[in-house]
């Protein structure tokens, strides 16, 4: 157990730069998921974490200790691979014990601490297989397991979800929670899934080009993107976009597509009258109703409770609105914005501008 | 699963299988039964005359001292060259894994002493070796080591296991190197953060999972050892000096084709024929079942 410190981190393959310099501190115990899409650098940064990759400049501080400079093997941390990356030719057993052997426990100590490790995840009674005899699941599980009787520092996951199916993948979501909760052991999570990052995570990384475009909470990432991209990524169905200018001497904004004044539910923006502004506004929060934005209802997704409606205006920007009830029909439909659930972002940089104190 | 594919009738498989089926046929089964034949006969230099003598040829041979002297000499020579083609070959595939400049042009120049027929192979190391116009034979002589392969009968051995064993190193290198390239990376970074260090990562980790690949080849450097080694000897050595480096299956040369011996010759390439069967065998068994993981 142990903190953890990131420090200016960069990273370049050759001439392609793919870590802009990174920074984050995790505190003790504190469980991050570091999500993004694919090739943003977020795996690379992890691997840089565990001494798999060395960091063109930056410091990476496990616990108070300078760790930049040492070997994998010297930095005290765990990881689990997305592949699970079993040795094939040991059983769970030796699997387990692999790490401890190396250590040079005694074989007691060896032998309790995998049992207590193979009891928490329910594989007791598969310790004499080998990987091969064992299905995906029962494979991730051995796998954690080869993490926790380590007792490490740092737990580091490397998309350790991504290849279960469906059900078994939300089951063994709330159980690696759970385990670290109970364990207590600072722990680096990498997905590019945001319903994974969100339920798992203290804290949120999005990575976006080789930058943590915000780090914050899973709420307030929802309630607060720093960002378009993370505005974007965060929330499904993705939040909508609308070209806008300031106006009303910074109190309201001006859609381009009809002209429609928004004032700003919680105060003034500062910039000319003008100013190229993108407001967002998640689908959950619109509403059916007169004097918003009109759209033409081209696809309708029952999801049960509620529907996704894919539409577009009349300049054919497309909207999507999540409605309650199954009952909707394809053709025109009328939906209004709540003002207090409206983003502002600068329409150039897509930074959130937030209202003047 | 196995795919099966149906025929109508005997003619268009049998058809295809002809050419196979003709090959094997002329080349193997015909001499090789001839050898069998011969080997129960007992015939003069000149075959004017043959006479069927049962298994005293074999009788004659197993109980020929300097038979069984070949014996042990081709068990030496063979486990010596398996176990220096196999051990460089490893070192070098294991080098040539590693990300390194240049990897695919070293790759390439290992591959082709493969491609140099035996009896060039052995001209090379005689080049080299000769005592007097080899180039380091001289420079051996030259530094007071006295070196003559032709007079001394371990050193002649020592040659013939070096020309043989480097010959086969490609070969070895090869399957090595596919057999590295398939282990997954993510399960060497497993074993690196579990805080094994690079020597103690290969010899529980990469070694283990090379194994079924090591005893494939292990088999095939024996049998190589014990029958393709031959243009090796007869271009250095000819079995000499004495019969310092006469295997098993020069001894069949020198007694068939130098000495006319037929009948003996015949019964010796039978029981190299079923020594050979056995180890094929063998690594069947192993593969199909053992080295499994």
């Amino acid at each position: 157990m142990a903190t953890l410190a990131l420090e200016d981190v960069k990273k370049a393959f050759g001439a392609t730069q793919v870590l802009h310099g990174v920074d984050l501190e995790v505190a003790d115990g504190e469980m991050i998921v570091i999500v993004g899409a694919s090739g943003c650098g977020k795996s690379t940064l992890l691997r840089i974490v565990a001494g798999l990759e060395t960091a063109t400049s930056g410091r990476v501080i496990i616990g108070g200790q300078d760790v930049t400079p040492l070997e994998p093997a010297d930095r005290d941390v765990a990881m689990v691979f997305q592949n699970y990356a079993l040795y094939p030719h040991m059983s769970v057993f030796d699997n387990m014990a692999y790490g401890l052997r190396i250590r040079g426990l005694p074989r007691e100590v060896i032998a309790r601490r995998v049992q207590e490790a193979a009891e928490l995840l329910g594989i007791a009674a598969l310790l004499e297989r080998k990987p091969r005899q064992l299905s995906g699941g029962q494979r991730q599980r051995v796998a954690m397991g080869r993490a926790i009787v380590r007792e490490p520092k740092l737990f580091l996951f490397d998309e350790p979800l991504s290849n279960l199916d469906a059900k078994l993948r939300v089951q063994m979501r709330a159980e690696i929670r759970r385990l670290q909760k109970r364990l207590g052991v600072t722990s680096l999570f990498v997905t590019h899934d945001q319903v994974e990052a969100m339920t798992l995570g203290d804290r949120l990384v999005v990575m976006h080009q080789g930058h943590a475009a915000q780090i914050a909470t899973p709420m307030e990432i929802w309630e607060r993107p720093a960002d378009t991209y993370v505005a974007g990524f965060i929330g499904s169905p993705a939040m909508n976009f609308l070209p806008a200018t300031l106006t009303a001497g910074g109190t309201a904004a001006r859609l381009e597509t009809n002209g429609l004044v928004l004032p700003f539910a919680d105060g003034p923006r500062a910039g000319e009258e003008g100013r190229r502004l993108t407001l967002g506004i998640r689908p959950e929060h619109l509403r059916p109703g007169i004097g918003g934005l009109d759209l033409q209802v081209e696809l309708v997704e029952p999801l049960g409770g509620e529907s996704v409606l894919h539409g577009r205006l009349a300049d054919g920007a497309p909207i999507t609105a999540k409605l309650p009830g199954a009952l909707h029909a394809e053709g025109p439909l009328g939906v209004i914005i709540p003002l207090e659930h409206l983003h502002v972002f600068d329409a150039e940089t897509g930074k959130r501008l937030d209202a003047q104190a | 699963m196995e795919k099966k594919v149906i025929f109508k009738g005997w003619a268009l498989p049998l058809a295809l299988l002809l050419p196979q089926l003709v090959i094997t046929g002329i080349f193997f089964f015909w001499p090789a039964g001839q050898a069998v034949y011969q080997s129960f006969l007992r015939e003069d230099a000149f075959g004017l005359s043959r006479q069927f003598v049962g298994f005293e040829n074999f009788a004659d041979v197993l109980s020929d001292p300097t038979w069984l002297d070949a014996l042990w000499r081709t068990g030496f020579f063979s486990a010596s060259v398996a176990f220096l083609a196999l051990s460089v070959a490893l070192f070098l595939a294991v080098q040539a894994d590693k990300h390194i400049r240049g990897a695919n042009a070293y790759k390439t120049l290992l591959i082709w002493p493969y491609a140099v027929a035996p009896a060039i192979a052995a001209v090379l190391w005689l080049f080299m070796f000769h005592p007097n116009i080899g180039l380091f034979g001289r420079m051996l002589n030259g530094m007071g080591i006295p070196w003559n392969y032709k007079l001394n009968g371990d050193q002649a051995m020592l040659l013939i296991i070096l020309a043989s064993a480097w010959k086969q190193v490609s070969y070895n290198f090869i399957f090595f190197l596919a057999g590295l390239q398939s282990i997954p990376r993510s399960v060497l970074e497993a074993a690196a953060i579990d805080g094994a260090r690079p020597a103690r990562r290969f010899w529980t980790v990469v070694f283990p999972l090379l194994s079924p690949t090591a005893f494939f080849l292990l088999v095939v450097n024996l049998v190589y050892a014990f029958f393709d080694t031959f243009g090796v000897i007869h271009a250095l050595t000819q079995g000499g000096p004495g019969k310092a480096t006469e295997t098993l299956i020069y001894r069949v040369y020198t007694d068939g084709v130098m000495n006319l011996n037929l009948g003996s010759s015949a019964a010796q390439s039978v029981i190299l024929m079923i020594l050979v069967i056995a180890l094929t065998m063998v690594q069947f068994r192993f593969i199909e079942r053992k080295v499994h993981y």
